[in-house]
């Protein structure tokens, strides 16, 4: 019914199949969009935020679909300022990633804002010296990069390629892509780290504080590294599972294998420098400020479980992708990208909400907090958006350029 | 406010709080939400969600009987200096600029305006002395005819916090001004907690004039962002350099102590004065 | 966020290394985004084809 916009030379599964899976999850979407609008109409009562959890699950939710997204700056910084020619084959898939996850993003904001009518107060009465203005900067041109870097891939599809003028527009875009992903780049080593400088300049709340260099907390610079570590690991692992969901190979072995090394030792290399961070913030800044990292570790729920699972999953992942025979056995691999993502997640998830938990003044007491549902459906909505997108863009655009040539149609 | 500043000396408000002499009656929480109307929700059983600019804890020395001792501590907005002037801890991470450091009297602001609700303050306040405001503020009906007409009330979505009742400074400047005086009064500028108090355990006024009750009662050394010579006197959380400027005055040793954390080895040693000693 | 237009402006090193990285990437973006179209709606009127890419 669709096939005139359906790329050429590849098969895709019967329009009534797709529309049947697209709709089951357009009601997980429509849930989140409802709990979307109540936020907006009712306020922030609608969450169980209060006054010790300023920040909580949707900070989390951002923090953690930005690293993630982060696969997208690193791979296109990895093809087209490094040189890396055979990512191409994956490139696209990745700004797809990082699209979805960029503009999730920005809706949380939207969502997390008391205010949202005065969002735009952020640009135009900026503090500079607000990590948070950097962040939000940073990530609005950011986006408009990756929008700008996926519009080329609407524009070949097979009807819209038709009409000359986007089929010059696209052709221009591509040819300038490396000025766009170096400013990519750019962008993205900022509001990376200036995400990881929210917690680290927060000089009230020992547990986030960190020393650094000039005015960049090391969380400045551990939260870049991590997200150019276990970006291209999220997006590999999706590329995997969409593999697996399609029942087709997608991309060549020596490009997912080259992404994974490089990747991996992005994170070998980050881990080093995390274990040497932890250690610093343990012995010296924390005692410096009067307490035992002990004390931060001390609840039944925060305890050194989430220490030892974050450094842990880490470490396994690190270890795997920089052995060869780690990358090549297929379970290992899954498990190591699983593993990074589990990592970036759960750093992010301590930075924001055991940040909030911890007491500090000494009469204090700890502050847990578990989310609404209206909290947790506006979380899961963006989830849901992804897969529709992916879904639509897998089936009307050109995103894997070896898909044609790995399973030939008869 | 530049005029001042090229004409007049920088003020430097603050409070000076006895511990020994609270009882804990909650007077000034009353007339803090009094004079700043602050609203209020039916339910207030959750208190992360109440509006409290000035809240009291109640502390103890953690003590059984017959030791067992405690202490009301008051807590409104610490109107941080921070290391340099101006870098507290709220106001040098709010994105919009909508929370201010006024170097001509040491005052936090806090734009209702121009706040968006983003509470990246409140996730930098140590003290929790910012509020956000969850829902509409609604009182009951009749009683918004007796809201103060020199305080606005704060719309859903954004944050406030105590602000040492900026507009009775206001009031006593603009009575000042049509006296034919640059200069006001220790008296003509006093908050709402400060003269409700029954016990008078809480004083206000400017700490870097040598003449007013605070200076004589801390002995700010200015020098060193304002740590209070008197060995009774203490700030909360002073090891984080936040350099507040509202200060607590105790005889009890665990009170003091109870103002800052310190770790296992300096108790051990005794180093558990409360007038910043902890450095 | 604008000189002299918004009231916030400083002329200090902060204000000018954050706008001019914030400026300077708009600029970049902008303009590679005008001289794609522009050229696009030339070749377009030209009747030209681009060839195909990759």
């Amino acid at each position: 019914m669709d096939s005139a916009l359906i790329p050429k030379g590849v098969k895709r599964c019967p329009l009534p199949k797709f529309a049947i899976g697209i709709s089951a999850v357009g009601a997980v979407l429509l849930w989140g969009v409802f709990a979307m609008l109540l936020c907006w109409f009712k306020g922030l009562n609608q969450t169980n935020m209060n006054d010790y959890y300023g920040f909580a699950l949707w900070i989390w939710a951002d923090l953690a679909v930005i690293a993630l997204g982060g696969g997208a700056f690193f791979t296109g910084f990895l093809k087209y300022v490094v040189g890396k020619d055979e990512l191409k084959n994956i490139i696209n898939y990745a700004v797809l990633i990082g699209f979805v996850c960029y503009s999730s993003a920005l809706l949380i904001l939207a969502i997390d804002i008391g205010q949202p009518l005065r969002g735009w107060f952020i640009f135009w009465h900026a503090n500079v010296h607000s990590m948070l203005t950097e962040v939000a900067f940073c990530l609005s041109c950011y986006f408009g990069v990756l929008t700008i870097e996926y519009l080329p891939l609407i524009f070949e599809n097979r009807q819209v390629d038709k009409v000359p003028f986007f089929h010059n527009l696209s052709h221009n875009m591509h040819e300038i892509m490396a000025v766009f992903a170096a400013t990519g780049a750019f962008l993205s080593f900022f509001h990376q780290g200036s995400l990881g400088g929210v917690a680290g300049v927060l000089f009230g709340r020992p547990f986030a504080e960190r020393s650094g260099l000039f005015i960049w907390p090391w969380t400045f610079f551990l939260f870049t590294w991590s997200a150019a570590a276990c970006g291209p690991c999220f997006t590999l692992l999706i590329t995997k599972m969409t593999e697996a969901i399609t029942k087709k190979k997608l991309v060549k072995d020596n490009v997912v294998d080259l992404l994974a090394k490089i990747a991996g030792w992005m994170l070998f290399t980050y881990m080093v420098a995390k274990i040497a961070d932890t250690v610093y913030w343990a012995m010296v800044t924390t005692p410096e400020n009067g307490f035992a990292i002990g004390e931060f570790y001390s609840n039944w729920f925060y305890n050194y479980w989430w220490l030892a699972a974050e450094l842990g999953t880490g470490a396994v992942a690190a270890i795997i992708l920089v052995t060869r025979a780690g990358r090549h056995n297929k379970f290992s691999f899954v498990i190591a990208l699983i593993s990074a993502v589990i990592c970036v997640c759960l750093n992010r998830w301590v930075m924001v909400l055991q940040v909030m938990a911890v007491p500090v003044m000494s009469f204090d007491t700890w502050a847990l907090y578990y989310p609404s549902w209206q909290e947790v459906a506006t979380t899961i909505l963006p989830v849901a958006y992804g897969i529709i997108l992916i879904s639509i863009s897998y089936r009307y655009l050109p995103i894997f350029p070896q898909e044609h040539e790995l399973n030939s149609v008869e | 406010m530049k005029e001042e500043g090229k004409h007049g000396k920088a003020n430097k408000f603050g409070m000076v709080i006895d511990l020994d002499k609270c009882t804990g009656c909650g007077s000034c929480m009353v007339a803090c939400m009094s004079e700043n109307n602050v609203s209020f929700k039916e339910d207030e059983s959750d208190k992360r969600l109440s509006i409290t600019w000035m809240k009291v804890y109640r502390i103890t020395n953690g003590k059984k009987f017959p030791d067992a001792e405690e202490c009301f501590l008051p807590r409104p907005c610490m109107h941080c200096e921070g290391e340099h002037s101006g870098h507290s801890p709220c106001v040098s991470v709010c994105p919009a600029t909508a929370t201010d450091y006024s170097t001509q009297t040491g005052i936090v602001s806090q734009i209702y305006t121009r706040c968006f609700g983003c509470r990246y303050c409140m996730a930098a306040c140590p003290y929790h002395a910012r509020h956000f405001n969850w829902w509409d503020p609604v009182w009951p009906e009749g009683m918004e005819k007796f809201l103060s007409p020199n305080v606005s009330p704060r719309m859903r979505g954004v944050v406030e916090k105590c602000s040492f009742c900026f507009h009775r400074y206001q009031l006593a400047k603009d009575k000042a001004y049509m006296d034919g005086r640059r200069e006001i009064r220790e008296e003509e500028y006093q908050t709402a907690c400060t003269q409700a108090c029954p016990a008078g355990a809480i004083t206000f006024g400017d700490l870097n004039n040598k003449n007013h009750k605070v200076y004589k009662l801390v002995k700010p050394d200015n020098k060193h962002h304002g740590k209070p010579r008197n060995p009774h006197a203490f700030r909360l959380l002073e090891r984080l350099k936040t350099n507040p400027k509202v200060y607590y005055l105790s005889s009890r040793d665990w009170v003091r102590a109870a103002g800052d954390n310190y770790t296992v080895e300096e108790k051990r040693k005794g180093i558990t004065s409360g007038s910043g000693s902890g450095h | 966020m604008f000189p002299i237009i918004s009231f916030e402006w400083v002329w200090d090193m902060s204000h000018i290394v954050f706008m001019g990285g914030l400026w300077y990437a708009l600029s970049v973006i902008g303009m590679g985004m005008t001289w794609c179209i522009i050229k696009a709606v030339v070749d377009t009127c030209q009747g030209n084809a681009a060839g195909h890419h990759h």
